[in-house]
C-alpha cells in the first residue's frame, strides 16, 4: 500500500478514471461540433465531416465509458478480495498500452479519416461500422487488454481464496461482455448478417452484460457510502441479474424486425424487450429502499447523489425512452430517427455516465480523506450535478420533439424516400429543435468543467467538511 | 421454423419456470440462493433459445434464401409492392434488367457487390445515413435508395447522365456538386470503379425483405 493507504490496483484504477473522464471532455467537444454542422452544414464542410465527428464522439463514449468500467473494478477488487491485485505490472502495462492506441486510431480518424473500398481500410484505418468503427488491427489490440484485465481480476479472487457472490457475477459478466466483443470482428459481404452480429456487441453490451456490470458496481458503491450490509446486496443483484438477462437477452430481437431477419422477431422482440425496463425498476427501488433506510446518511454526498441519478437516469432513459419506440407497430415509423438519438443519450447518460461520475467521487474522498473522518462535500458540485442533468434533459427533450415529427413526415406520410426527409429536416419542429439542442449541449459542457473542476478541488479544504459522526467511522 | 413467435415466447418462459422450481427446490424466496439459481436457470435458457434462433435465421438470411437476394439481383428489375395478405410492402424481383448496360455473371456480380460493401464501411456512410434504418441520421435512408423516384425526375438531367445507375454513380462521385439540400454530401474521393460498386450495393440491398420497412415508400414505377 502507498502513503494513502492505496493498494496498487486502487492507483491504477485511478488512472483509468482520469484518462476516462478526459476522453469523456473530448466526446463533448465532438458532440458539440457536429451539433453545430446540423446548424451550419458549411462548417469545416470537406475538413472534418459529420461522419468523423460523429465517430469520434461515439467511439470516445465506448472507450471512455469502458475505461471508467475497468478503472471502477480496478478500485473496488482489493477491498472486495482483501489482497492486492495480483499482475498489477501487466495491468500497467496494459494501461499504456491502450492508451498509446487510441492515441494512433483518434489520429487516424483526425488526418486520415476514410480510405478506398479494400480490406487495408478496413484493417487500419476504419471499419466502418457505427460504435466499432475503430480498424481491425485495434480490435485485437482491445481484446488483448480486455484479457489482461480479465485474468487479473480472475487471478486474484482465486489468490484470495474468496469468491463473494458480487465477484462470481462479476467473473462471468466480464467473460461474456469480452467474448461478445468477438462477434463484431468480422466482415461479410451480407449486411443482414453483418448487422445481425453488430446487434450482439451494442445490444447485448448495452442492455445485458453493461447493466449487469454496473449492478455491480452500484452494488460495491452502495456498500461504501451507505454501508448497505452484503447480504441485501447480494440479494438485489441476483434479482437484476435474473430481470437483466432474462428480458434483455431475447429483447435483442427489438433490432432484429426490419434488417432482412425473420417475421417471428417481431413478436418475440417486441415481447421481451418490452419486459426490459423491469429489473430498472427494480433498481430503483433498491437505491431508494436502502437510501432510505440509512435516513440518507452517507459518507459521500456526491456521489450518493450520483448513484440517485443513475437510478432515476437509467430507469427514464432506457426504460421508458426504449420503450416508447420498441413495439413493432411503433418502431416501423420511428426507426432511424431522432428518437434513437433521445433515447440513446438519456439511456447512456443515466446508467453508465452517471455510474462512473459516482465512482469518481468515491476514489477522490480516498485520496482527500484517507481516514474517513469527514462527510465528502462541497458546493461546486452541485453545480455541476445540476447543469448537467438540465443539459442532458434538454437536448433529449429536444431529440424527441424532433423525433416525433420525423417520424410523422418522413416515416408515416413521406414515406421515408430522399425528399421526404428533406422535408422532414426543414420542418421548424425539427430545424428548431437542432438549436435548442445545441444550447442545452452547451449548459451539459459547462457542466462538465465544473464537475472536473469539483473534482480536482473537492475535500482539500477541511475547515469546509463536515466531521463524521464517531458511530459512522467505526463502520467504515 | 415451423413455430410462431407465440410457440417460442411461451416456451422459452415455460422452460425457465420449470427448471427454475427444480432447481429452487427447499429455498425460501427470501435468501439470495434463492434468486442465484433463478438467474443461472432463466440465462442459460435464454442464452439457449438465442443460439437455436441464430441457428434458423442465419440459414433463412442467406444470400439466395429468400428473404436476402443473391448477388444476381442486380440484373433483374426490381419493386417494392403492397402485400394484401401480409399487410406491408415486399420487394418484388421481376424480368431482365442490365445494370450499366451488361448481365453480371455470378462471380462478377459478388465481386461488384462487395466492392461495395468494402466502399460503404470504408467511406463510413453510415455514420452520416442509415442502411436498413442502422446509422447516423444525418442523411436519408438509404435502404431502398435505388428505387427513390428522385434520381429519374431530377438527378438524371441534372448530371447528364442516360440512365439511373448512370446518374447515381456520377452523382455519389460529385454530390457536393449537384446538392438539392442545404446540407450538402462532401466529395468522398470515390472512384469510378467504387461508384459502381456502391450502386450495385444499392440495388442489392433494394431487393432485401424488410418486414414492410420503410411503409409507404413511393418507390419510382419506370
Ligand atoms: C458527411 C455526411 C455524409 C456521408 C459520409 C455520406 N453521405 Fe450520402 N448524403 C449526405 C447528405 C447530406 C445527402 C443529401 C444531399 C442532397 O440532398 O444534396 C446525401 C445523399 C445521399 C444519397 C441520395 C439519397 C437517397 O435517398 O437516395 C445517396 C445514395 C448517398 N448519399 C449515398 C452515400 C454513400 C454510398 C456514402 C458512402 C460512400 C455516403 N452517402 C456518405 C451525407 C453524407
Ligand atoms: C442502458 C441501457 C440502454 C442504452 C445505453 C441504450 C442505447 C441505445 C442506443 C444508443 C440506440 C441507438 C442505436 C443506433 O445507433 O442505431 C438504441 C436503440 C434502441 N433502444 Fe436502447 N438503450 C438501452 C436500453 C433500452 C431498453 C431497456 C429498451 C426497451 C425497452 C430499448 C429500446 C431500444 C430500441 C427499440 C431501439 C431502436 C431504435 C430504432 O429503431 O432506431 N433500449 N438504444
Ligand atoms: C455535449 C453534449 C452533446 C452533444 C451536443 C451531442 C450531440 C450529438 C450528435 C449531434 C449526435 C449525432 C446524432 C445523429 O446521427 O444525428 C450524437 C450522437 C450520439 N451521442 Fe451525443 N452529444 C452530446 C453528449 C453526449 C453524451 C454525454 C452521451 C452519452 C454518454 C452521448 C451519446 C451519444 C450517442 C450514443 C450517439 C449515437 C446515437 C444514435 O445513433 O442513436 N452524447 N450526439
Ligand atoms: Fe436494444
Amino acid at each position: 500500500m502507498t502513503k494513502q493507504g492505496l493498494y496498487e490496483s486502487q492507483k491504477l484504477g485511478l488512472w483509468y478514471m482520469v484518462a476516462g473522464l478526459i476522453l469523456f471532455g473530448a466526446q463533448n467537444l465532438f458532440g458539440l461540433l457536429i451539433a453545430y454542422q446540423y446548424i451550419n452544414p458549411d462548417f469545416l464542410f470537406g475538413l472534418l465531416d459529420f461522419n468523423i465527428g460523429r465517430i469520434l464522439h461515439i467511439n470516445a463514449m465506448v472507450v471512455w465509458l469502458l475505461l471508467g468500467f475497468i478503472g471502477a473494478i480496478y478500485w473496488f477488487l482489493p477491498i472486495e478480495t482483501g489482497r492486492e491485485t495480483v499482475g498489477i505490472k501487466l495491468g500497467k502495462l496494459a494501461f499504456f498500452v491502450l492508451v498509446a492506441a487510441v492515441t494512433v486510431v483518434v489520429l487516424v480518424y483526425l488526418f486520415i479519416q476514410i480510405g478506398p473500398g479494400n480490406q487495408i481500410s478496413l484493417w487500419f484505418i476504419n471499419e466502418g461500422r457505427e460504435y466499432i468503427e475503430a480498424p481491425r488491427w485495434a480490435d485485437i489490440g482491445i481484446v488483448v487488454v480486455v484479457l489482461i484485465f480479465l485474468y487479473n481480476v480472475i487471478a486474484t479472487v482465486i489468490a484470495s481464496k474468496r469468491l463473494t457472490g458480487i465477484m462470481g457475477v462479476l467473473i462471468v459478466d466480464l467473460v461474456a461482455l469480452a467474448g461478445l466483443y468477438l462477434a463484431g470482428m468480422f466482415y461479410t459481404v451480407n449486411i443482414s448478417v453483418d448487422q445481425y452480429f453488430w446487434w450482439w456487441v451494442i445490444h447485448l453490451w448495452v442492455e445485458a452484460t453493461w447493466e449487469v456490470l454496473i449492478g455491480c458496481i452500484m452494488a460495491l458503491s452502495l456498500m461504501y457510502v451507505l454501508k448497505t450490509p452484503r447480504k441485501i446486496v447480494e440479494g438485489w443483484l441476483y434479482l437484476e441479474v435474473f430481470l437483466v438477462f432474462g428480458t434483455g437477452i431475447l429483447g435483442l430481437g427489438h433490432h432484429y424486425f426490419w434488417i432482412g431477419t425473420p417475421e417471428y422477431w417481431l413478436g418475440i422482440g417486441g415481447f421481451f424487450s418490452a419486459l426490459e425496463p423491469l429489473p430498472l425498476v427494480a433498481m430503483i427501488i433498491h437505491a431508494i429502499y436502502d437510501a432510505g433506510a440509512h435516513k440518507l446518511r452517507t459518507v459521500n454526498r456526491p456521489a450518493l447523489f450520483w448513484i440517485f441519478a443513475q437510478a432515476f437516469g437509467n430507469f427514464f432513459g432506457a426504460g421508458v425512452w426504449g420503450f416508447m419506440q420498441t413495439l413493432p407497430q411503433i418502431n416501423m415509423y420511428s426507426h432511424g430517427t431522432q428518437l434513437a438519438a433521445s433515447h440513446g443519450h438519456m439511456a447512456f447518460f443515466g446508467a453508465y455516465v452517471a455510474t462512473n461520475i459516482a465512482v469518481a467521487y468515491i476514489m477522490v474522498q480516498k485520496l482527500r480523506d484517507p481516514e474517513e473522518k469527514y462527510v465528502f462535500d462541497s458546493k461546486l458540485w452541485k453545480w455541476a450535478y445540476v447543469l448537467m442533468i438540465i443539459g442532458i434533459v434538454g437536448m433529449v427533450g429536444a431529440l424527441m420533439v424532433a423525433g416525433f415529427a420525423q417520424t410523422e413526415i418522413e416515416r408515416a406520410v413521406g414515406g421515408s424516400g430522399w425528399q421526404a426527409y428533406i422535408d422532414a429536416q426543414l420542418h421548424p419542429w425539427m430545424a428548431e429543435a437542432m438549436w435548442w439542442r445545441l444550447g442545452f449541449g452547451f449548459i451539459f459542457f459547462i457542466g462538465y468543467i465544473l464537475l472536473i473542476i469539483d473534482l480536482l478541488t473537492i475535500g482539500k479544504n477541511k475547515e469546509e467538511l463536515e466531521v463524521l459522526p464517531e458511530a459512522e467511522v467505526s463502520h467504515a | 421454423m415451423e413455430f410462431g413467435w407465440l410457440e417460442i415466447t411461451v416456451a422459452a418462459i415455460v422452460i425457465s419456470l420449470i427448471l427454475g422450481v427444480i432447481f429452487t427446490r427447499g429455498s425460501s424466496w427470501i435468501e439470495p440462493r434463492f434468486w442465484k439459481n433463478i438467474a443461472i436457470v432463466t440465462s442459460l435458457v435464454m442464452v439457449v433459445f438465442l443460439l437455436i434462433l441464430t441457428f434458423d435465421t442465419l440459414a433463412s438470411i442467406k444470400m439466395g434464401n429468400g428473404r436476402v437476394p443473391e448477388a444476381t439481383v442486380i440484373n433483374k428489375k426490381i419493386s417494392y409492392v403492397y402485400d394484401e395478405q401480409k399487410r406491408w410492402y415486399v420487394p418484388k424481383v421481376s424480368g431482365e434488367e442490365p445494370l450499366f448496360g451488361k448481365i453480371w455473371s455470378e462471380e462478377e456480380a459478388l465481386a461488384l457487390i462487395n466492392k461495395g460493401k468494402m466502399t460503404i464501411q470504408s467511406k463510413a456512410c453510415m455514420d452520416c445515413h442509415t442502411l436498413l434504418g442502422n446509422g447516423g441520421y444525418y442523411a436519408p435512408d438509404l435502404t431502398k435508395a435505388w428505387l427513390d423516384p428522385k434520381w429519374n425526375l431530377l438527378i438524371k438531367d441534372m448530371v447528364g447522365a442516360n440512365s439511373k445507375e448512370e446518374a447515381m454513380a456520377k452523382w455519389i462521385q460529385h454530390p457536393d456538386q449537384y446538392p438539392t439540400f442545404q446540407r450538402k454530401m462532401p466529395d468522398l474521393g470515390i472512384t469510378d470503379e467504387e461508384a459502381k460498386a456502391i450502386v450495385a450495393y444499392l440495388k442489392w440491398m433494394s431487393a432485401i425483405d424488410t418486414n414492410g420497412f420503410p411503409d409507404n415508400f413511393k418507390a419510382d414505377e419506370q
